[in-house]
């Protein structure tokens, strides 16, 4: 038995003028999380519906659970759970017969099937709506009852497609603790994301594709290196103390760095960000502030966001270099 | 893993227990949505109503010269074919709208075979099309028809209308999968069945029309269909017409069910 649970090679994919997918590779090692990342169009959805049999792709090959999926696709839907991009539970159906009938799809006798929806209702934190329509549910509800709806036959391989989406951060939480439990229960879980914070607090690797190619396959850690880690930032109440927040935060910079205003994209000015090496930064860094007699109206730490991992790939240079 | 590998990969019951399993819960899906949402039954319900009303009451008397009720006695039976005609629309507007919604992406991902989301939603269609039958029979003795042979025609008349309507409507299945919207789905049927049930011997007798016109009446499928279960309801022959009928239902199928399924396929 291979120790891979997906593996592709050189997947093409083209939706007429359009080449979602240009040669992607892709391994996931069992009982591991991948995450895929990238910006919209990326490919992602393309991606993972090939891997989950809805799509053949032009070219190349695939195997999920060892089992070819263009050649036996019958035998990898018995292995796989998916949930898609986009909520695809009946509006019509209550949760519970939602899950039931995905259960009779799955060959649970009714009995089971019952039982099954009955405890993922209940996981979910779904019991109470259980007998009603899902159109009556909001949309984080959706998600959940869509991602039971992808565990009922314990899957061995579960594919989700941005599955934190339109989640408030308290529920987006609660679906990270999910995703983690399913890895203990020995499943294999691959995801798809926009957010390297979201990649970083889950996965064992993370793939970049952007334009249907995949710029990058790395542990979390090493990607973080590649593209300079945290950044902490802080906004001193007053613009006028910018300088001496400036002195303060060189003090913490990760080697070979120093602090800046803070020039992201978009940002008010005003603000002074450094990247650092690790949150022991803020053990410094908030008691000088202290010291100094500094008010500060907003200090974090952040992981580069989707647009400087970009960046720095796709230019082969820290982005905070490039400032 | 080897024996669960193989109690995973096989189907309690063989493949055709499998796939009429999966389509009778997926037909059950269908007749759950149906039961919540009783408007989607306007079609079937009072649409053939306001019809039979139509015909009968503005255009009965001048079609047929003052004979109102003997004109009911001739419509009625092709009124029923085509309300069936009709009744299998809603069913490709369906599918494409669950498609489009990515409902069916969950079933595609699930170990079912490939047709069982259509042969199920295809099954639930019994219920429209016995209503159809019901309510036009019903509301139609209401207003003075009369069954002229017995219970027993009269309930091959139903049975083979519904078998009809199922038959018919993978054609609304087919195009369901071939466009893009619901409303397309539902214009390009209309084109289809407006010309099929009134180029035909629905409201008036073939006899009446030009050459060129009783040409088309008679390659049309509907035609038989109306003969047959007008002989079945009101008398006349059946048998000859039932043939050619039955013939029609056998190459429906073997024309649009796989049409049906490579659209189902093809659709991602
Ligand atoms: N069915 C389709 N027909 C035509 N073009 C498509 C189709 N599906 C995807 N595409 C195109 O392929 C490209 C990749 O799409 P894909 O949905 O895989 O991206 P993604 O990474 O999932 O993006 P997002 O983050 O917005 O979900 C896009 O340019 C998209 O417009
Ligand atoms: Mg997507």
């Amino acid at each position: 038995m291979t120790d891979l649970v997906v593996r592709a090679e050189g997947l093409r994919k083209r939706f007429g003028k359009t080449q979602a997918l240009d040669g992607v590779d892709l391994t996931m090692r069992r009982g591991t999380v991948l995450a895929v990342l990238g910006p919209n169009g990326a490919g992602k959805t393309t991606a993972v519906r090939v891997l989950a049999t809805l799509l053949r792709p032009d070219a190349g090959s695939a195997f999920v659970a060892g089992i070819d999926v263009l050649k036996e696709p019958q035998r990898v839907r018995r292995r796989i759970g998916l949930t898609g991009q986009y909520a695809s539970v009946d509006e019509d159906l209550t949760g519970t017969q939602n899950l039931v009938l995905i259960g009779q799809l799955l060959d649970l006798r009714t009995s089971d099937a019952r039982r099954r929806a009955a405890e993922l209702l209940e996981w979910f934190d779904l019991a109470e709506a259980a007998g009603r329509m899902a159109k009556t549910y909001s949309g984080g509800m959706r998600r959940r009852l869509d991602l039971a709806a992808s565990l009922v036959g314990h899957p061995e391989v579960i594919f989700l497609d941005e599955p934190t989406t339109g989640l408030d951060p308290a529920k987006r939480e609660d679906m990270w603790g999910v995703v983690r439990n399913q890895v203990t229960q020995g499943a294999s879980v691959l995801l798809t994301t926009q957010y390297l914070e979201e990649a970083d607090a889950l996965a064992d690797e993370i793939v970049v594709i952007d334009k249907g190619r995949v710029i990058a396959h790395d542990s979390p850690d090493g990607l973080k290196r590649r593209v300079g880690g945290l950044t902490l930032r802080v906004r001193p109440a007053e613009e006028s103390r910018v300088p001496d927040v400036l002195r303060i935060l060189d003090a913490v910079a990760a080697p070979g760095t120093s602090s800046s205003p803070d020039t992201a994209a978009g940002a008010r000015p005003g603000a002074v960000s450094v990247p650092v090496t690790g949150d022991t930064a803020l053990d410094i860094a908030v008691p000088a502030l202290r010291r100094a007699g500094i008010e500060v109206t907003d200090l974090a730490l952040h992981l580069p966001s989707l647009d400087e991992v970009f960046h720095s790939l796709t230019e082969g240079v820290p982005a905070k270099e490039l400032v | 893993m080897t024996t669960l590998d193989a109690t995973l990969d096989h189907p309690r019951g063989g493949s055709a227990a499998a796939l009429l399993r999966h389509a009778t819960a997926l037909a059950r899906r269908s007749l759950i949505k149906t039961a919540r949402t009783p408007e989607a039954l306007l079609d079937v319900t009072l649409q053939p109503v306001i019809f039979l009303l139509l015909f009968t009451y503005l255009f009965g008397g001048a079609i047929s010269g003052g004979d109102r009720a003997g004109y009911l006695q001739f419509l009625l039976p092709g009124m029923l074919a085509q309300s069936l005609a009709m009744g299998g629309i809603a069913l490709g507007q369906n599918l494409n709208a669950d498609i489009e919604k990515g409902v069916f992406d969950r079933f595609r991902s699930l170990p079912v075979a490939r047709s069982a989301p259509l042969v199920g939603a295809v099954a639930a269609d019994i219920v429209r099309y016995l209503t159809v039958c019901v309510v036009m029979l019903g509301f139609g003795m209401l207003i003075g028809f009369r069954v002229q042979t017995g219970f027993v025609p009269a309930l091959a008349a139903v049975g083979l209308s519904v078998a009809f309507g199922l038959c018919f409507c993978w054609i609304s299945v087919w195009v369901g999968m071939l466009v893009r919207t619901p409303g397309a789905v539902q214009g390009l049927m209309f084109l289809l069945v407006f010309p099929l049930s009134f180029g035909s011997n629905v409201f008036v007798q073939t006899s009446t029309l030009p050459g060129w016109l009783q040409w088309f009446v008679h390659v049309n499928p509907i035609t038989p269909l109306v003969s047959t279960i007008r002989g079945l309801l009101i008398g006349g022959p059946v048998a000859s017409h039932l043939v050619v009928t039955l013939a029609w239902m056998a190459g429906l199928l073997l024309v649009f069910v796989p049409l049906a399924l490579r659209g189902y396929a093809r659709r991602a």
